[in-house]
């Protein structure tokens, strides 16, 4: 078999070529409310283990919203409530009973503007560690390094450890928030609009880097690239309104995808 | 279909499938004016078809060239992305088409003198639906009608049981005069092309199929005729 078979069928029929793989996480009967409004109406998707999913849809159609949902981000805010399950590994982390710092260590998030901490690139690393473990300098630096070549920006930075994480450039403060996420070592990584403040370079080593990440993370993420969305997800879904309209197969879905308005939306036919 | 945000990206499209429309139109005319010709002994109209050749092939560089800078331009999906590919599709099997009918008025060009007309009759009964092949394609990929571009992809069969009879017809005259062997292998070469435009009108079919659906047809076509047997192929 060539590698352009492999490469279709794999991205036709993912569920006979790939090992059936778990579902990370299952997102079922979900609605979600800001105060009176309801910005979800009944999700249900499933985020399978060690894949990218993206989230596509016009502004306020409720894709990062869905994210912000997914590590309970929307707990901070008054007013904001969630209704139906969302299973990680099978356990509802909607539960008010959670302890959120624990899911918050499990499921990860990078956002879309660069927030490193004004410390230094070393102690950005450090910091979230130290939040959920103590560990030895030498541990430290181990974990450090690992992190930071786990995000693609160790050999920018390995002479500079002490310099601030703001001195960096954007796409590098991009990949030291990654590295950042990682260095707690969680199961799975939102990332909402990652790389819309990026420049094209940057943006490809981000892309490439999620490509890695998702041997180790299953990965969520909400962009309004479309281009992007097909290069670097597996499952594609389509948001409209606060309603799921299409979910499947990213090559499925940029090519012939089933729903009207995923097509005229993919296609730049939206009124 | 609802117009797209940027109108210029309609305009864009729609140049493509007119383009593919003009191509097709000449293609039918070529193939129309090669078989007069051949029929009537025409080296005149002959002559025209081969002249005509250069500009299908100037359409053809055309669609290719607009298709990839479109592709850059916009980035194309779903059915868009289809639309495009299947413009750079059909346009190479109508160029093809259109060499195919060139080669016959070339070998019109060289028939000579020792010519027996009734010959030609097979021929122009495969052309004749050769080329209702080719119409009915054309219709069904300006209007994207996926029942019609299949009744052409089923129909294909038709024309290669036929080419199987002339290739009998034609081995019957060469056994009886060994004089009409120049002559007959000529012929030969023509159904041969004829048969070949037709596959080209299914291979049309096809994409017109997967341009609508976004499935492609099946790899196997129903089967008609066996002298791509008896030929050796």
């Amino acid at each position: 078999m060539t590698d352009l078979q492999i490469m279709t069928d794999m991205s036709s029929k993912p569920e006979t070529t790939a090992a059936p793989r778990a579902n990370k996480l299952e997102v079922r009967n979900l609605d979600f409310f800001y105060g009176e409004a309801k910005a979800l109406k009944n999700i249900n998707l499933a985020l399978a283990s060690n894949t990218v999913t993206a989230f596509i849809g016009p502004s306020g159609c409720g894709k990062s919203t869905l994210l912000r949902i997914l590590n309970r981000m929307y707990d901070l805010y008054p007013g904001q409530r969630a209704e139906g399950e969302v299973l990680l590994d099978g356990q509802n982390l909607l539960d008010p009973k959670l302890d959120l710092n624990l899911l918050r260590a499990r499921v990860g998030m990078v956002f879309q503007k660069p927030t490193p901490f004004p410390m230094t690139i070393y102690e950005n690393i450090a910091f979230g560690i130290n939040l959920y473990e103590k560990l030895p300098k030498s541990e430290m630096d181990g974990r450090v390094e690992r992190a930071l070549r786990g995000a693609a920006l160790w050999n920018e930075v390995k002479d500079k450890l002490n310099a601030s994480g703001l001195s960096l450039s954007g796409g590098q403060q991009q990949r030291l928030c990654i590295a950042r996420t990682v260095a707690i070592q969680p199961e799975v990584i939102l990332f909402d609009e990652p790389c819309s403040a990026l420049d094209p370079i940057s943006t490809a080593k981000v892309e490439e880097l999620i490509d890695e990440l998702k041997e180790k993370y299953t990965i969520a993420i909400v962009t309004h690239n479309m281009q992007q969305a097909a290069r670097v997800s597996e499952f594609t879904a389509f948001m409209y309104l606060g309603e799921l309209v299409e979910f499947g197969p990213t090559t499925r879905l940029f090519t012939a995808p089933e729903k009207r308005q995923t097509q005229d939306y993919i296609t730049g036919r939206f009124g | 279909m609802s117009e797209h945000t940027v109108a210029a990206y309609d305009k864009e499209l729609a140049t493509l499938s007119q383009t593919i429309l003009e191509m097709g139109g000449l293609a039918e005319k070529m193939l129309i004016d090669a078989m007069d010709a051949l029929v009537a002994m025409d080296l005149e109209r002959a002559k025209i078809v081969v002249a005509r050749d250069p500009r299908l092939d100037a359409l053809q560089r055309q669609v290719e060239e607009f298709a990839i800078l479109t592709i850059a331009r916009r980035q194309p999906m779903a059915v868009d992305l289809r639309e495009i590919v299947a413009a750079i599709r059909v346009s190479a099997d109508l160029e093809r088409v259109g060499d195919l009918a060139k080669n016959i008025a070339k070998r019109t060009q060289k028939l000579g003198e020792a010519r027996i007309p009734r010959a030609a009759i097979g021929l122009k009964h495969m052309s004749d639906l050769a080329l209702l092949q080719l119409k009915n394609v054309l219709d069904a990929y300006a209007t994207r009608d996926i029942e019609k571009a299949r009744v052409v992809w089923d129909r294909d069969a038709e024309l290669d049981a036929l080419e199987d009879s002339v290739f009998r017809d034609l081995l019957t005259f060469m056994m009886e005069d060994p004089r009409n062997i120049s002559f007959c292998t000529h012929l030969l070469f023509c159904s041969k092309n004829i048969e070949r435009i037709g596959d080209h009108a299914t291979n049309i079919a096809e994409t017109i199929h997967y341009l609508v659906t976004g499935e492609q047809l099946p790899v196997e076509r129903p089967k008609g005729g066996s002298s791509t047997v008896t030929t050796g192929k």
